[in-house]
């Protein structure tokens, strides 16, 4: 008998080999692969081209039947468009193509046209140039400025002008950053912790008004101490507040003038300027380190006018910080349920029926739990904790209100079922035989799950504890109701005494996603930041994975006996 | 060289226990380290064990042989409470561990396994190192201090045969040893907490010839300190290594005797059946 195969073209022969379904599971992976790679590639190039110093372009702009006008700005997006649609819109174009490219031009200067961003029809641009003097300065408020320096003033006189402007402005920027540094620390530091102190103050006074007990002459004791205390507070502050207004007196000194596209001349205090460059100038070293020190401020710096500007530290710290709180509220709580239902509860109905019920649980919408976060943690939990514990502070809630503990709490809640069948997943698998062996040796039941099988299943609670992050992370719903909000003002740790302050409401990545791409009033300018955060938001949760993943292949690799 | 002295041995062990018919060996004579009376068993509806009467002397080697499913390896695990563990597992009747009923509800089986130590069919070492292994059963009692357990674990593993092969690698994964080394070491672990009666689920149903030799020869230097009883499906193995042998079937006890006697001369039909092959 031949045991070539005769008919080796024959359809049916391909697919009795398994060859189809091996095609489509490939093809399957490689959709995936090519979906994820995709999804990074998208996000890179529309989020981190945002921080590149693109050259600022000078050109006529005259539509038909338009005065020329002079344009500068940076091209943001190039697109082509029927020529219907733009008839429609009231141009009128004379010319027989079918599609007209238009570009999309970031203009700045906000405050003095009125919109930062516009389309133009690329038809209609001539003289298009590079010009090396044009500045692009970014400031506290208003956005971008893009314009030609022409003098720099000191208490209202000219001291440069000309061609020596822009190193006298370099210097002068310099000093009114190094002031700004000065009086961003003692705002922000100094006397924020000032603040902190004198509201502990007051509500030790609440505290001594509630507390009836006292006598009289005890009670007046304490006042003068907080009486004292207050005092010396509010020397310091005043002494902060002196330094401040000498400080802003120095700030507010310089100023410049500058030529934007109109050829109108406007006055910019150095006050309100972040940074001052010349991309046409720079040479692509120049681009790339400024491109470098770009990127590490978005990532290390606080946010700017309604989040549209600046960085984002604050919300990956608070993503960051949640998750970790998370994981620590709900490995144990895991754990143990599943240790009960797995290995002491009675294998019965009511146990099949509490494992279904868990298993649904991770089914709930997640908008649920914040609802269910929202009406019992912060309201009723909180509300109660407010009563015993801080009852001077009240009516303004401490613990009633959202913020970083409930939200916590809540998403803990959320991953709960993950852990819990998880775990029980992983005391499933550990072979009976090292039980017994163990019980052999004069263990009880529960030495036998906490020197043997618990270590064992570690790596399954690692995976569900994965999962969990990789869940928790990403979910910005619940968080809205219970903790999340736009801007904080301080991190949820910081200087203040007792450092971790649980009961703040704090910044979260996901959620500034949304509040960028959705709630901004400059839609344009804030786009290229949606991508960028999302990106960063991608890297995280795969940063904290992969962290998990390795401490779990760490515990495998130590407890490697499930094949026996 | 080894290969000699294993040689040796083997055929020293075979010479002895075929050899010692001079009548020492009388069951009445023996001191009785374990009792059982009229012990019936019941998986849920099922009855595994009927009526088991027997007596178990100390410091000897008693095999249980018998067809697969015939109860020997429940028998065996009645002696330290492990079917305990099975759901819906019913005990009737007696254990007398030095006259006292193990299943008294006044005893505590974690006690009574310190007392009855066993060792499974498969080497079931914990991931841990061979060090920890063997410490296992002390740690669980309390004991931490690095000295003395330093001491048990060597004594342990001395007594298992195994610490010249694994002295300079205690703390390595006990893991990474061989099949045989891990069921020495198992026994090694067992003994570290000085039970008086050691169980052996065919200890060496899963080893290699050699490995399994070995393990013979530890049982016999053993027998020296502990009760030792021996389930096992290799009837050369009973022979080699045991001064009484049990035979079972179908759950009922169905000759118990010395060795010597059980094999070459059985009492009953069933057993010479089963022992020269013609069933099981």
């Amino acid at each position: 008998m031949p045991l070539e195969s005769k008919k080796r073209h024959s359809f049916y022969e391909w697919c009795r080999r398994g060859e189809p379904l091996i095609w489509i599971n490939a093809a399957a992976v490689s959709l995936s692969a090519i979906a994820v790679v995709g999804l990074l590639v998208l996000l890179m190039v529309r989020g981190f081209g945002h921080f590149w110093p693109a050259d600022v372009m000078q050109a006529q702009y005259q539509p038909h039947g338009d005065s020329a006008t002079r344009l500068i700005g940076e091209q943001v997006q190039v697109e082509s468009v029927p020529i219907e649609q733009l008839r429609s819109a009231g141009f009128t174009i004379d010319t027989n193509e079918v599609f007209l490219d238009r570009q999309l031009i970031k203009k700045g200067n906000r405050d003095v046209t009125g919109a930062d961003f516009g389309w133009v029809l690329s038809l209609y641009l001539s003289d298009i140039s590079y010009p090396d003097d044009i500045m692009v300065l970014e400031r506290r408020e208003w956005g971008n400025f893009y314009g030609f320096l022409r003098e720099v003033k000191e208490a209202g006189s000219v001291v440069a002008s000309g061609d020596s402007a822009w190193a006298e402005f370099e210097s002068r920027l310099e000093r009114a950053q190094l002031l700004f540094e000065q009086i961003e620390k003692i705002e922000k530091k100094d006397i924020g912790a000032i603040n902190y102190k004198i509201e502990k103050l007051r509500l030790r006074e609440r505290g001594l008004e509630l507390d009836e007990d006292m006598s009289p002459a005890r009670r007046a004791e304490k006042e003068a101490v907080i009486a004292a205390e207050r005092a010396e507070l509010d020397n310091e502050y005043r002494a902060y507040q002196r330094q401040l207004i000498e400080l802003y007196g120095q700030i507010n000194r310089d100023s410049i003038v500058a030529e934007v596209a109109s050829g109108q001349q406007v006055e910019l205090p150095l006050a309100k300027i972040v940074h001052a460059y010349k991309p046409n100038a720079m040479g692509i070293g120049g681009k790339i380190l400024f491109y470098i020190a770009k990127f590490w401020e978005f990532l290390s710096d606080e946010p700017r006018e309604a989040n549209t500007e600046g960085g984002i530290f604050p919300a990956i710290f608070g993503t960051v910080v949640m998750v970790i709180i998370m994981s620590i509220i709900v490995t144990p709580f895991g754990v143990v349920a599943a240790v009960y239902l797995r290995e002491y509860a009675r294998q019965g109905l009511m146990t099949r029926i509490i494992r279904i019920a868990v298993n649904n649980l991770a089914g709930v919408p997640s908008i649920v739990y914040g609802v269910f976060g929202l009406g019992f943690f912060i309201y009723f939990l909180g509300s109660e904790i407010d009563q015993v514990f801080f009852p001077e502070a009240l009516p303004a809630p401490t613990f009633g209100t959202p913020g970083l503990l409930w939200a916590s709490l809540t998403l803990a809640l959320l991953t709960l079922p993950v852990v819990i069948v998880a775990t029980e997943e992983g005391l499933s698998r550990i072979p009976k035989a090292l039980r017994e062996g163990s019980l052999a040796l004069g263990a009880t039941k529960a030495e036998t799950l906490w020197r043997v099988v618990l270590p064992m299943t570690s790596p399954a609670m690692m995976t569900g504890l994965i999962l969990a992050v990789a869940r928790a992370a990403g979910e910005v719903a619940p968080l809205m109701l219970v903790g999340v909000v736009k801007l904080a003002p301080t991190l949820p740790v910081n200087g203040n005494f007792p450092y971790f302050h649980l009961d703040q409401k704090f910044m979260h990545l996901g959620f500034h996603i949304y509040d960028v791409g959705f709630q901004s009033p400059n839609v344009e300018a804030a786009r290229p930041l949606v991508y960028a955060t999302a990106l960063l938001l991608v890297v995280i949760i795969a940063l904290l994975n992969l962290s998990a993943v390795a401490l779990r292949n760490h515990l495998r690799e130590k407890y490697k006996a499930l094949e026996i | 060289m080894s290969t000699d002295s294993t040689k040796a041995r083997t055929h020293a062990i075979r010479m002895d226990s075929l050899g010692r018919s001079a009548g020492t060996k009388k069951l009445a004579d023996e001191d009785i380290a374990l009792t059982v009376e009229d012990l019936n068993l019941f998986y849920g509806e099922k009855q595994a064990l009927y009526n088991v009467d027997m007596q178990i002397p100390r410091k000897r080697v008693t095999a249980f042989i018998g067809p697969s499913g015939c109860g020997k390896s429940t028998l065996l695990r009645c002696f330290n409470r492990m079917n305990d563990l099975v759901d819906g597992c019913r005990i009737n009747g007696k254990i007398k561990l030095d006259s006292h009923n193990i299943y008294d509800k006044s005893v505590d089986a974690a006690a009574l396994r310190r007392n009855v130590g066993m060792v499974f069919q498969k080497p079931n070492p914990f991931p841990k190192s061979i060090y920890e292994n063997v410490a296992y059963g002390l740690r669980i009692q309390g004991i931490n201090k690095k000295r003395v357990l330093d001491e048990a674990v060597e004594r342990s593993l001395r007594g298992a045969a195994l610490w010249d092969e694994v002295k300079d690698r205690l703390q390595d994964n006990a893991l990474g040893m061989s099949g045989g080394q891990q069921q020495r070491l198992v026994i090694a672990r067992t003994i570290a907490v000085e039970p008086e009666v050691l169980l052996l689920d065919e200890p060496a149903s899963a080893l290699d010839p050699i490995s399994t030799l070995k393990i013979e020869e530890l049982i016999y230097e053993l027998k020296s300190k502990y009760t030792i009883v021996i389930v096992t499906h290799n009837m050369q193995q009973a022979a080699r290594v045991s001064d009484y042998t049990a035979f079972m079937y179908m759950g009922k006890l169905i000759e118990f005797g010395d060795t010597d006697t059980l094999f070459t001369n059985p009492a009953q039909k069933q057993t010479e059946d089963y022992i020269t092959g013609r069933y099981g």
